[in-house]
C-alpha cells in the first residue's frame, strides 16, 4: 500500500517535470543572453526612446564589441559624472533587432546594415537608421600555436570552411583531419566571413558552432588541428595566420597599418546605429569615442583606431 | 514541489473536518483556496506557454506562404545536398533529421553514463551504506543538482574534453562523448533520488521474508528488493531522460553544434534545444525559419509527452505484474 501511494507520487512528480522541462527547453533561449524573440513583437518603446537629454544610456548587439563598449563605457562615466551607459552583447543580429523595436539606444554591429532592417527601423521607429564608424577590426584566422602553418590565402580558406579541404596535409601541415571552428549565425562575424570568404556559399555541415568568439579561441587553443576565425583582439595563446588575399599575392600579416590600408584582405568596420541622429548622452558619448582619448581606448583592447583622413 | 501542493489540501481538508471547530473552518478554506489558487497559476502557465509555442508552430503546417520555402518533405527527406541544417543561406536548408538524432546520440549516452551510476547509488545509500556514509552520499550527489548547468557546460568545454580525447583520442574535440558525459552529471541527482526513493518505498516485510528463507544481503538486493522497486527506478529512467532532452546550457557549450548526420560518437553534434537557442535571438520574427525554430520546440515537447506516457504504461504494467495490490 505504501509503496503505491509513493509511486503514484513519483508518477505525478514525473509528469509535472517533465512538462515543465519540457516548457523550459522551448523557451530557454534568454538563459543564452539573447533577445526572446516574443520581445521584438512587443517592444518598449516608450520608455526607451532616443535618450534627448536623458543622462542612461543602453549599448547592445555584438559580442566582437562588448569589451571594447564597455571600456569605453567606463572612461566616458568617469568623465561625464552622472551619465550611466549599460552594454550588453547578444550579437549583431540580437542587437539591431533590439534597436528595431526601441530596446536599446545604440546599437553595436561588426557588420553593415542590412537595407531591409534599416527599412525596419524607419518603419518601426520612424527615423533612418544613422550609421557611424568607430573602429576597425581585423579578421584572424586561428590556429593552435603547434600548427606548423605560417600563412594562407583567402580561396584556401575558403575551400576549408565549404568542407572541400579536409586534411591538414593538402596544406603542408600534419596528416590530420582539419577540425572547423566557427560562430553562430546571429553573430556579425559569421555573416561577414559567409559574406567575405566563402563568397556566401554555406558552410560545412562539420562547422561547429560556438557562442562568442572567445569559445572560438578556447577551442582552437586545446585543439592541435582546429581552425577558427574572429577578431584580431582576442589572440591569447593561439597564433593568426598571415593573410593572402589570393595565391598570387603577398602574404600580409594583421596589424594597424595593414588594416587601416586596406592591404590586410579581411579588415571590417565596426558599426555604432542609432534611430534618426543620437541627441543627449548618446550624442555625447559617440562624440566622445571619435575624440582621441576614445579612440585611444580601441587599441588598448586590441583592435585598430579609424584610419585619420 | 509539485507534489506537496497537489496532496496537501486533501489532507489537510480532511484533518480540518474532524477537529477544527467551526471558526477555524474559515481560515483553513482560505488557505485552501489559496493554495488551490497557486496550483492552478502554475498550470495555467504551462497551459498559456503551450498554446504559445504551438500557434507559433502551427504556420509550418499550415501555412501556403512558408511552404514556398520550406516544405514538409524538405524537413525529413535528404536533399541534393544530404541532411542538412542550414537556415541562414541564400537557398535555407530545413532538415531536422540531424538535429533530432543528435539530441538522441547525446541523451543516450547520458542516460548510459548516469543511470548505472545513479542506481548503483542509490542501492548503496538505501541498502547497504550505515547512517553516516548515508548522510555524506545523499546530499553530495543531490547537491549535482545545484550547480548551475552553464558551470557544468563550462568544466565539460575546458576540461573534461580535453580528457575525453586524451583517453579516447576522438577526432572532434567537443563531441558528443564529452556532452554525454557532462550531461550526465545534470541527471544523476534526479535518477538517483527518484531510485532511491522507490527502493526506500520497499516494505522491510519484503526483506525479512528473504532473509528468514536463508538469502544473504545481496540475495535480498538482487532478487527481492530490486524486481519490487523496478517501476521506481523506470520512473527514474524516464524523468533522467526528460531532463537530458529539454537540458540546453550543456549541450551548447560541450557538443560543438555542428550540425553532422552520423553515429559516431567522436564527433560534434547539434541538439535541438541548442539549434533553438543559438538561433532565436537573431531570427526575424514571421519567418519560416522563426516559425520551424517553435516546431521544433513543440516537436521536442511532444516527444517529451510520448516517452512520459510509454514509461507510465511501462511502470503501471509492472505494478500490477509485481502485485502490489489497489
Amino acid at each position: 500500500m505504501e509503496t503505491d501511494k509513493l509511486m503514484s507520487s513519483i508518477d505525478r512528480r514525473l509528469f509535472v517535470g517533465v512538462f515543465i522541462l519540457g516548457a523550459l527547453g522551448c523557451s530557454r533561449p534568454d538563459a543564452t543572453g539573447a533577445a526572446p524573440a516574443g520581445s521584438t513583437s512587443t517592444g518598449t518603446t516608450s520608455a526607451l526612446a532616443p535618450s534627448a537629454g536623458s543622462t542612461s544610456v543602453t549599448l547592445k548587439g555584438s559580442d566582437t564589441m562588448v569589451i571594447l563598449g564597455q571600456r569605453w563605457a567606463e572612461d566616458f562615466m568617469k568623465e561625464h559624472a552622472g551619465t550611466t551607459i549599460q552594454v550588453t552583447g547578444g550579437g549583431s543580429g540580437t542587437g539591431i533587432a533590439a534597436l528595431i523595436n526601441g530596446a536599446t539606444d545604440i546599437c553595436e554591429s561588426s557588420r553593415s546594415m542590412k537595407d531591409a532592417e534599416k527599412a525596419d527601423v524607419q518603419s518601426k521607429r520612424g527615423a533612418p537608421a544613422v550609421e557611424t564608424r568607430v573602429a576597425l577590426d581585423a579578421l584572424a584566422i586561428y590556429v593552435n600555436e603547434k600548427s606548423p602553418l605560417k600563412e594562407i590565402s583567402i580561396p584556401a580558406v575558403q575551400k576549408i570552411y565549404l568542407g572541400e579541404t579536409k586534411n591538414w596535409k593538402e596544406l603542408g601541415g600534419p596528416d590530420h583531419a582539419i577540425i572547423l571552428y566557427g560562430r553562430e549565425n546571429n553573430s556579425g562575424t559569421y555573416g561577414y566571413f559567409k559574406e567575405h570568404v566563402l563568397q556566401n556559399k554555406d558552410f560545412a555541415a562539420s562547422v561547429q558552432t560556438l557562442a562568442g568568439t572567445s569559445a572560438v579561441v578556447n577551442a582552437v587553443k586545446g585543439d592541435p588541428y582546429g581552425i577558427g576565425y574572429g577578431g584580431i583582439a582576442y589572440l591569447e595563446g593561439i597564433r593568426a595566420l598571415s593573410v593572402k588575399k589570393d595565391d598570387s599575392s603577398p602574404a600580409v600579416k594583421a596589424s594597424i597599418d595593414t588594416a587601416q590600408d586596406g592591404s590586410y584582405p579581411i579588415s571590417r568596420f565596426l558599426y555604432f546605429y542609432t534611430a534618426g541622429p543620437a541627441a543627449g548622452t548618446a550624442k555625447d558619448f559617440i562624440s566622445w569615442v571619435l575624440t582621441p582619448t576614445g579612440q585611444k581606448v580601441i587599441s588598448d583592447v586590441g583592435y585598430y583606431p579609424l584610419p585619420k583622413h | 514541489m509539485a507534489v506537496s501542493i497537489s496532496t496537501a489540501p486533501r489532507t489537510v481538508k480532511k484533518a480540518a473536518t474532524l477537529t477544527l471547530k467551526r471558526r477555524a473552518r474559515w481560515g483553513e478554506a482560505i488557505g485552501e483556496a489559496a493554495v488551490k489558487i497557486v496550483a492552478l497559476t502554475s498550470i495555467a502557465s504551462v497551459v498559456l506557454i503551450l498554446i504559445f509555442v504551438g500557434k507559433e508552430a502551427l504556420p509550418v503546417l499550415t501555412s501556403s506562404e512558408l511552404h514556398k520555402e520550406l516544405t514538409f518533405g524538405g524537413m525529413f527527406r535528404p536533399s541534393a545536398a544530404g541532411y542538412v541544417w542550414q537556415p541562414v543561406s541564400e537557398v535555407p536548408k530545413y532538415n531536422i533529421v540531424p538535429l533530432f538524432v543528435g539530441t538522441l546520440k547525446v541523451t543516450l549516452v547520458s542516460l548510459f553514463v548516469a543511470v548505472p551510476l545513479s542506481v548503483a547509488a542509490a542501492v548503496f545509500v538505501a541498502e547497504f551504506a550505515g547512517r553516516t556514509a548515508r548522510e555524506i552520499v545523499k546530499p553530495a550527489i543531490e547537491l549535482l543538482a545545484g550547480i548551475p548547468s552553464v558551470v557544468v557546460g563550462f568544466f565539460a568545454l575546458v576540461v573534461l574534453a580535453t580528457w575525453v580525447q586524451s583517453i579516447f583520442g576522438t577526432e572532434h574535440r567537443l563531441n558528443t562523448l564529452v556532452a554525454g558525459i557532462a550531461l550526465s552529471f545534470a541527471i544523476m541527482p534526479v535518477v538517483f533520488s527518484v531510485s532511491e526513493d522507490a527502493l526506500r518505498a520497499v516494505p522491510d516485510s519484503y526483506r525479512q521474508a528473504a532473509i528468514a528463507l536463508g538469502s544473504t544481503k545481496s540475495q535480498v538486493v538482487l532478487r527481492v528488493v530490486l524486481p519490487a522497486a523496478a517501476p521506481g527506478i523506470a520512473a527514474a529512467v524516464v524523468l533522467g531522460f526528460g531532463r537530458a532532452i529539454g537540458e540546453t546550457m550543456i549541450v551548447i557549450l560541450a557538443t560543438g553544434n555542428a550540425a553532422l548526420l552520423d553515429f559516431d560518437l567522436g564527433h560534434s553534434v547539434r541538439t535541438v534545444t541548442a539549434t533553438i537557442a543559438q538561433e532565436l535571438g537573431e531570427v526575424v520574427v514571421g519567418s519560416a525559419h522563426y516559425h520551424l525554430l517553435f516546431f521544433l520546440g513543440a516537436l521536442l515537447f511532444l516527444s517529451t509527452l510520448v516517452v512520459n506516457a510509454g514509461g507510465e504504461r511501462i511502470v503501471s504494467g509492472m505494478r500490477r505484474k509485481l502485485g502490489g495490490g489497489s
